[in-house]
């Protein structure tokens, strides 16, 4: 149903983007160019995280934390498999890419595990890194009730994204 | 970061040896080869994707999906309303949230947050500040594009049909994160 939704939408704000004399070659190549740095920025990061991911799972660790939390996380409805993305999701967007990453490839991207971990990446957001940044831009010191709420936020969209990854 | 990465060498190097068996320099430089895959599979998606962003903003379709979300937002920051330069950088945030253009968004969130703290003339957050924060952290999305980039780098089907999952996730969480700050902001005033 989704197949045809996204060539569509291109077709669709294309025409109308014609329609408003814009240049749309132009505006998707500098779009473009801009992504293309971002796959630049993120790179050594993705390097770094992705070697401490695989000594993770080589050295056993990965399998010992997942078994640790399952309870838990049974209790929401999370697949263990995906406990590791809950963990750094809120500190690091790019370990969260890995780890999500990792989780496609291993189990891959149509299967259960794969698409829970990616509508989870879909819907949640670096937490802690945003309040952060946000604050000290404005110079706020007392964030009161900013982080519970959105860690709030944040578990509901975890394990939303586990339910709604089994019913839909 | 740096504790973060450090300790994940830690751990990693304590439960090897513990376990004593795999070889954790193999698995290393496999990990970083993978990123590089990854990060090559990734780049048409993104690079595609990140075109339609600057596309979309400059058809102005992004200024129409402010003005369309002109109320809402304006009952959600009834102090910023009254500011037409918060008002503004309030809803170029919101809007490149949900085209999917996350990059683009900071800025603008970082200058919404600033101006509000600005008017408030305070160093203590304001109940529209945390409101307005929750919002950010809580995802807003309706192309979630670097995963669906993701998706379809690693051969999915259909990189596609977790939208619906992902906009009823997003909408949940942005609802109970919306009500957690406004129930928090009642008991701690």
């Amino acid at each position: 149903m989704t197949a045809p939704l996204i060539p569509a939408l291109f077709f669709l704000v294309s025409a109308l983007a014609l329609g408003r004399r814009v240049d749309v070659y132009a505006a998707l190549c500098d779009g473009g160019r801009e992504g293309l740095a971002l796959v630049g920025r993120i790179l050594p990061g993705l390097v770094l995280l992705l070697t401490a991911v695989e000594l993770l799972r080589a050295s056993g660790a990965l399998e010992a934390l997942t078994r640790l939390l399952s309870p838990a996380a049974a209790r929401l409805g999370i697949p263990p498999e995906t406990l590791p993305l809950l963990l750094v999701r809120p500190l690091s967007g790019s370990a969260a890419l890995a780890v999500g990453a990792d989780l496609m490839a291993v189990h891959g991207p149509d299967s259960p595990v794969g698409r829970t971990a990616a509508i989870m990446l879909g819907s949640t957001e670096t937490t802690f890194y945003t309040v952060s940044v946000y604050f000290s831009a404005a110079g706020i010191r007392k964030s009161r009730y900013a982080v519970p709420a959105a860690l709030a936020a944040d578990l509901t969209g975890f394990a939303a994204a586990a339910l709604f990854a089994r019913i839909l | 970061m740096a504790y973060i990465w450090t300790l994940l060498l830690g751990i990693s190097l304590f439960c090897g040896l513990l376990r004593g068996d795999g070889d954790l320099g193999r698995a290393a430089m496999e990990g970083a080869g993978r990123a590089v895959e990854l990060a090559l599979g990734l780049t048409g998606p993104l690079v595609l994707w990140s075109g339609f962003g600057s596309l979309l903003a400059r058809s102005g379709l992004q200024g129409g999906l402010a003005q369309l979300l002109a109320p809402l937002l304006g009952r959600l920051y009834p102090t910023a309303r009254r500011d037409a330069r918060t008002m503004e950088a309030i809803s170029a945030n919101v809007t490149a949230n949900l085209l999917g253009l996350g990059s683009a968004a900071t800025p603008f969130g970082v200058a919404a947050v600033r101006r509000m703290g600005e008017l408030a003339g305070q160093e203590r957050a304001t109940h529209e500040m945390c409101r307005f924060i929750v919002m950010n952290t809580a995802s807003l999305q309706l192309l979630p594009s670097t995963v669906a980039a993701l998706r379809s780098s690693l051969g999915s089907a259909a990189p596609f049909d977790i939208l619906p999952a992902v906009w009823l996730s997003s909408a949940l969480s942005v609802a109970v994160g919306l009500s957690a700050a406004w129930a928090l902001g009642r008991l701690f005033p």
